[in-house]
């Protein structure tokens, strides 16, 4: 008796290890966690230095429209002001999902109503590869295509936010195009089917039927894009200009949280303020990152319902 | 299950065996390693010199990385690496403080401001480049060239290229906010291929796809840098925490020997640092070397 | 006012031609590498060591740091993101505050600048644990730009297995930890490939992240030796290592040998030859995974 008592009281050998493969799997996400968390740390650590230890005014750093940082205004303070690269994310970013929208919707739909055995033969393949080409290659094309185009159409030096808009919307084309196909997919069939049965035509039913119960996860999807877009960086800095002014048109250089921030940070000197305002521009993103993640969170609760 | 357990232990213990062997049987010598950071426009003629070096001293490896001016003066300075590129004095940097560092200048570097070939500028004076620069000319037609609106091309604020050319191109005058690009290689393909554009690079950037025109008459060339006329030129400088020792000192006097001031740093476009015939210091004052 | 069958077929037009479009764009990229590039790949091109400001260089010892960092760096990362992947998706509790907190953090990693995560490791492993400019801080570096796409994919792979699977497992009396090991992963291993592939294409095309951690000097190698403790064998991973990606931007932005503007066309196209060839590997591998682990004919 004693026997059987013991061994339904201990533990099993699956238990043991289902518990062994529990530890071993969340201290594999823990480490993730540490990894992110400390990221965060260094980044806000040496971003907010800037407001803290070199006294720049946080307002003056969000709306100053003049950015120098070596050089310093009439009351000595240093010209710290990031709204034109601010300004320049914001525009590319939209400008890129405002073009990409359309043709990712089209092209999943294309995959997956229209002809979903070309679209897994040609289609597929041809995004994830999109997906697969360095951005130091998107941006060698950039410069040696888009720039002289637009140079050649709208006259300037052809380099400025429309020229970053446009390598934007070919990096994230694919990755807003795979995850609209994930959500027309898993749109239900009995939905399709409802709608031939009441004698809707094919445009009808996608239009009418598919594309608003997907909604959510479109949205989700140009978001996500966005999101990538805001952080790119080698490409978009080779094609737009890097100017630190406020744009005035789309074809004159402008430029980006992620430009200026990559240009600089070799050229100045750790613990230096000119060092500390690109940290602070680092940290922007890390929060953009967080609201464009905050906006997909809320669309999809709003979704859910 | 079990034959499992048995191939798998098999493949530990070989690859354990192997890595056991290759640990006992590497090569021993003590290896000593050079590590160089800093200016990307020093990195080749560094790292060229490093590799020669090292295959006169066996179990040496010198070590080459780029990372700009300002990454390279911070390294240094806090003995993380041995060597500091620089394209300028670390007392010019913010946030250096050049006390502890020692400058060994290796070469000396002109450089020289680029046009598109359409604006049609074959010269400027000094001032038309300072008021080119600081947008008060703002087409070619002012200085005598095509109707064409100029279009600035700046370096990145804080590269070494930008700040010799504002000290000495433009006198100390900042230039216009205008597009910034980070290296000489792009600033060079966009000033000749953007109509009506200017910007600058050292010499050994300059080819026939741009004009370089002369200042107030003085052709941008070696010879001008040498004897002090043309007057837009820096040093490049190695930086190390303390004087150096032992093979570091050994590299350095290597890559000040004649060996390479008259070999590489020609090839690379610089001009050897024996040749000047004139002196600068910090403050800028030029004096004549005998 | 169009009827619907007219609004159909017009619909239908302008699906097709957006859908040409986007396979025209890419038609045009890639061809336009391959044109550009091609004509100055050769063998002595592929494998001999690169030249600082002589005409003639290679891209041979790029290649090889390439592809061994590329290894170094799944090794390092797949297990990570494989235990990471299990955990959110088959024991974590999906109302977890902890759990939703982690996602969006994993979620942030992924959209940082490579640059950031590249000063992040320079500062870290480069300065402080004194690990040099080397393989294996540029591995570690491209770890944390690694991780949560495969993590996400390994994830999007477990998601794709019905839960009837589970449940079978569960019946038959197996663990959660059993079903996993022998029922869900050799039913996700294709899909599990296919975005470790792919994912390498990525890590593959990095330069950012790399050119602050594992360096942007490639010093000779000897290929005769292949002791991993000597400091000019292959295999060291304390060494310097340009990768190819890395070498174009050099290229592009520093170069001053007389023909940078062909290695750098040269070394786009064999970059994008092997993001193509990762493609077509990860198809063809997960096909046959496929058929060998599910039995299909």
């Amino acid at each position: 008796m004693d026997l059987i008592r013991e061994s339904l009281l201990k533990k099993s050998k699956a238990s043991k290890k289902d518990q062994f493969g529990r530890v071993l799997t969340f201290s594999a996400l823990l480490l993730i966690v540490i990894v992110v968390v400390s990221i965060f740390w260094f980044v806000a650590s040496k971003g907010l230095a800037t407001f803290f230890s070199n006294k720049v005014n946080l307002w003056d750093f969000l709306s100053g429209k003049n950015w120098a940082p070596g050089q310093t205004d009439a009351h000595g303070k240093p010209l710290t002001g990031a709204l034109p690269m601010i300004t320049g994310s914001f525009l590319v970013t939209f400008l890129a999902a405002l073009i990409a929208t359309p043709f990712a919707i089209g092209t999943a739909v294309f995959m997956t109503e229209i002809s979903p055995k070309r679209g897994a033969k040609i289609l597929g393949p041809v995004t994830e590869l999109l997906v697969g080409i360095p951005s130091v290659v998107y941006g060698f094309i950039g410069l040696s295509v888009i720039v002289p185009t637009l140079r050649f159409l709208f006259g300037g030096s052809g380099f400025g936010i429309l020229a970053g808009a446009m390598v934007l919307f070919v990096m994230i084309l694919p990755t807003v195009t795979s995850m609209t196909v994930d959500t027309l997919k898993s749109v239900p069939r009995h939905y399709r089917e409802s709608a031939l049965a009441l004698g809707a035509t094919r445009w009808q039913t996608i239009y009418k039927v598919i594309l608003r119960s997907a909604t959510p996860g479109i949205l989700t999807a140009v978001v996500f894009g966005m999101a990538r877009a805001f952080g790119e960086a080698l490409a978009v800095q080779m094609v737009i200009g890097n100017a630190s002014l406020m744009p005035k048109d789309l074809t004159s250089p402008a430029s980006t949280l992620t430009s200026i921030l990559t240009q600089g940070i070799g050229n100045t000197v750790m613990g230096s303020l000119e060092n500390n305002v690109l940290w602070s521009l680092a940290l922007i993103l890390l929060l953009m990152s967080l609201v464009f993640n905050i906006i997909i969170r809320a669309i999809a609760k709003k979704g859910a319902i | 299950m079990k034959r499992n357990w048995l191939i798998s232990a098999v493949i530990i213990i070989i690859a354990g065996g192997l890595l056991t062997f290759g640990y006992t049987t590497r090569q021993k010598n003590s290896d000593v390693n050079i590590t160089a950071v800093g200016s990307t426009a020093l990195q080749p003629l560094v790292e060229a010199a490093g590799e020669e070096f090292a295959n006169n001293n066996l179990g040496v490896h010198v070590n080459v990385q780029g990372g700009g001016t300002g990454t390279g003066l911070a390294q240094v300075q806090t003995g993380a690496v041995d060597l500091g590129n620089s394209d300028m004095f670390a007392g010019e940097k913010d946030g250096i403080n050049p006390k502890k560092l020692v400058d060994h200048r290796v070469s000396v570097v002109g450089i020289a401001p680029m046009i598109n070939k359409q604006a049609n500028v074959k010269q400027l004076t000094q001032k038309q480049l300072i008021d080119i620069f600081t947008k008060k000319i703002t087409n070619w037609r002012e200085v005598g060239g095509t109707d064409m609106p100029i279009v600035l091309v700046n370096r990145a604020a804080g590269s070494g290229t930008r700040a010799t050319f504002e000290k000495w191109g433009l006198q100390g005058a900042k230039s216009a906010s205008a597009q910034e690009q980070d290296s000489s290689g792009m600033v060079r393909s966009i000033v000749s291929s953007t109509p009506g554009a200017i910007s600058y690079a050292s010499f050994a950037y300059l080819d026939d796809s741009v004009v370089a025109p002369t200042l107030d008459g003085v052709a941008a060339t070696n010879k001008n840098v040498i004897n002090g006329d043309w007057p837009i030129w820096s040093y490049e400088h190695i930086y190390t925490n303390g004087q150096p020792t032992g093979k570091v000192k050994e590299f350095l006097s290597y890559i000040d020997s004649k060996r390479i001031q008259q070999t590489l740093v020609p090839q690379l476009g610089y001009i050897s640092i024996h040749d000047m015939q004139v002196e600068r210091n910090e403050a800028g004052k030029l004096s004549k070397v005998n | 006012m169009l009827n619907p069958k007219q609004s159909d077929k017009l619909a239908s037009i302008m699906l097709y031609s957006i859908a040409g479009f986007v396979i025209l764009v890419l038609a045009a990229l890639v061809g336009y590498i391959l044109v550009q590039g091609v004509p100055h790949l050769s063998w002595h091109f592929l494998t001999s060591p690169s030249s600082a400001f002589t005409a003639g260089g290679g891209i041979g010892v790029q290649l090889f740091n390439s592809f061994y960092l590329l290894i170094i760096t799944m090794i390092i990362s797949f297990p990570i993101a494989l235990g990471a992947g299990i955990y959110l998706h088959e024991y974590a509790n999906q109302k977890n505050q902890f759990i939703r907190l982690t996602r969006t953090a994993i979620e942030i990693l992924s959209s940082l600048p490579s640059v950031v995560v590249g000063l992040f490791g320079f500062l870290l492993f480069v300065v402080q644990f004194k690990l040099g400019f080397s393989i294996l801080s540029g591995a570690i570096a491209l770890t944390f730009f690694n991780l949560p796409l495969l993590t996400r994919s390994v994830e999007d792979s477990l998601r794709s297995i019905p839960d009837l699977q589970r449940e079978a497992g569960a019946a038959l009396g197996l663990s959660r930890w059993e079903t996993v090991g022998h029922i869900i992963l050799p039913a996700a291993v294709p899909s599990i490939v296919t975005g470790v592939v792919l994912s390498a294409g990525r890590v593959f095309g990095e330069a950012a992240a790399l050119i602050y951690t594992a360096g942007q000097s490639a010093p000779a190698l000897d290929f005769g030796d292949w002791n991993p403790f000597n400091t000019a064998s292959p295999l060291n991973i304390m060494r310097p290592a340009e990768t190819l990606a890395v070498h174009i931007w050099k290229v592009n932005s520093e170069g001053i040998m007389p023909d940078a503007a062909a290695v750098s066309a040269g070394a786009s196209a064999v970059l994008i030859i092997a993001v193509l060839l990762f493609n077509f590997l990860a198809r063809f591998l997960s096909s046959v995974l496929y058929k060998h682990l599910t039995a299909t004919k």
